[in-house]
């Protein structure tokens, strides 16, 4: 009931909006800003031709390897330097001085390295979304209770299972929050990779869209789109943390 | 009655502003094995320190502990503590928090060992559940059968049911002593709760405020199950509550 009503809530704000920008586009009479339903026409257009999928499928899978890489790098890079206090001594400056330069500022050394195939993209995506989640992973560590540390000692437990009992799922709330952080800058910067020099992706679908004739209801349509799969790619992030090995740092 | 734990001149400082602080001041004490021995005191006297020393975290600047004639240097599973906040793994559920401290048997008889330790506290029913599905009570038991289950010769107690409400921690009290019936252990508790002490202690020691000295030691000669509200249970802790520097008339 109640999140009917929430959901009726966005969706008024949405028409609200639409209604808007319908009246503005009238009013000012442009020749070049699309109207909503030319947006509709144009997403109509890419759907019938195929290409819309294509893009879309050329972009997740930039994203998915890009993330992957990242995933695969930080969570132990993040659980080493929370655990050994030498690690984080000697890699956290670095790591602080790398995050704040921005992806952007990456894509003339990635070109460089990588040139213009799959893979600057994939290493510019890979670059934005490592930090967050070493960030995460590793203060996730450094936020162990110690009556939690404690407990395990006095048990005498070994290594594996301090790990894997208690180091790992105490953590695990952290890195689900910095995956889903990481995602989400993963996602915003596909598109802006994709403006380079690329022949597909969302990205190349806004940029391509203008360069070839000023078809902005494409543009619009290709923005809206990159909008809704990020609202479900976080979507899908916030499921896991409602799986039941982190559920616990949500109750109460 | 054999010793099994072995205090002696325990000293311990810590490092403030204003210089080095002593908290513990030459504490020596002996625990018999299978003995239950409470210390009470003043809060912030220095009790938990020694507890932490006495598990096993934390080493005296001067002075021994030995358990069992050997001197202890490092946490083991052979002393369990069990304290104040709890430390049930709120990730792992109830069947698994249990098996937390067994290593070297089979999967299945883990899981068989502490299933009857949770049902030996009363958890029987709940080993799939996560802690924060529990109340506080049934948290104190989950703790008490991980700890349990280990078989540790040792109990040490800090304040294990201050959290609770009067009633459930009455009926823990109760419950531990059921237990420790059952199952023979030695037993450091420390509380500030006089009344706590005298249910179900042999022996207690009063410490004085800070640096903690052993100010006064009382025998409780009262067989189980204790009635507190006898004129020599009354007496015995006006007696104590006399050493903590509160007098209590009309008794």
């Amino acid at each position: 009931m109640l999140s009917a009503r929430r959901l009726l809530a966005s969706l008024a704000v949405l028409g609200v909006l639409i209604v808007l920008w319908w009246a503005l586009v009238a009013v000012t009479r442009s020749a070049i800003f699309p109207t909503p339903w030319q947006v509709v026409q144009g997403s109509g257009e890419l759907i019938r031709d195929g290409t819309l999928w294509a893009h879309i499928g050329a972009s997740l899978f930039r994203v998915a390897a890009g993330f992957f890489l990242a995933v695969v790098v930080a969570i132990p890079l993040g659980l080493w330097m929370g655990w050994m206090k030498g690690a984080y001594t000697a890699l956290n400056p670095l790591i602080q001085m790398l995050r704040p330069i921005s992806p952007i500022a990456w894509i003339p050394i990635a070109i460089l390295w990588f040139g213009v195939g799959d893979a600057s993209p994939i290493y510019l995506i890979f670059i934005s979304s490592v930090f967050p989640m070493v960030v995460q992973t590793t203060a996730g560590v450094h936020t162990i209770e110690r009556r939690y540390l404690r407990a395990a000692a006095n048990f005498g437990v070994s290594r594996y299972t301090l790990f894997r009992r208690v180091v790992i799922p105490a953590v695990l709330p952290q890195i689900i929050v910095g995956m889903r952080i990481g995602l989400g800058v993963a996602w915003l910067v596909v598109v802006a990779a994709e403006m380079i020099a690329l022949r597909s992706g969302l990205g190349y679908l806004i940029i391509d869209s203008r360069n070839a004739g000023n078809r902005y209801d494409l543009v619009i349509a290709g923005m809206v789109i990159i909008g809704l799969i990020g609202l479900l790619l976080d979507s899908a992030m916030r499921y896991m943390e409602r799986l039941k090995w982190v559920r616990w740092r949500y109750a109460h | 009655m054999r010793t099994k734990i072995l205090v002696d001149q325990v000293e311990k400082s810590y490092a403030s502003d204003k210089g080095p602080l002593r908290v513990l001041d030459r504490i020596t004490f002996a625990v018999g094995d299978g003995e239950i021995v409470a210390i009470v005191g003043p809060s912030g006297c220095g009790k938990s320190t020694l507890l932490d020393i006495l598990v096993g975290f934390d080493r005296p600047d001067s002075g021994s502990v030995r358990v069992d004639g050997a001197e202890l240097t490092k946490p083991s599973a052979a002393g369990i503590l069990i304290s104040q906040r709890g430390s049930v793994f709120p990730w792992l559920t109830v069947q698994e928090n249990v098996m937390f401290g067994l290593n070297g048997q089979a999967h299945g008889d883990k899981r068989q060992l502490a299933d009857h330790y949770a049902a030996m506290v009363g958890l029987n029913g709940f080993e799939t559940s996560y802690p924060h599905e529990l109340s506080g009570g049934m948290l104190k038991r989950l703790e008490l059968a991980r700890a349990l289950v280990v078989r540790p010769e040792i109990l040490f107690m800090d304040e294990p049911f201050g959290a609770l409400d009067a009633l459930m921690n009455l009926r823990m009290r109760n419950e531990l002593l059921r237990i420790l019936a059952k199952e023979r252990h030695t037993v450091l508790l420390i509380t500030h709760d006089v009344e706590e002490a005298i249910h179900v202690a042999d022996r207690i020691l009063v410490f004085s405020p800070r640096p903690a000295t052993i100010q006064a030691a009382f025998d409780v000669p009262f067989a189980h199950p204790r009635n507190l509200t006898s004129p020599a249970a009354q007496e015995l802790r006006a007696a104590i509550l006399r050493e903590l520097g509160v007098e209590i008339y009309g008794g």
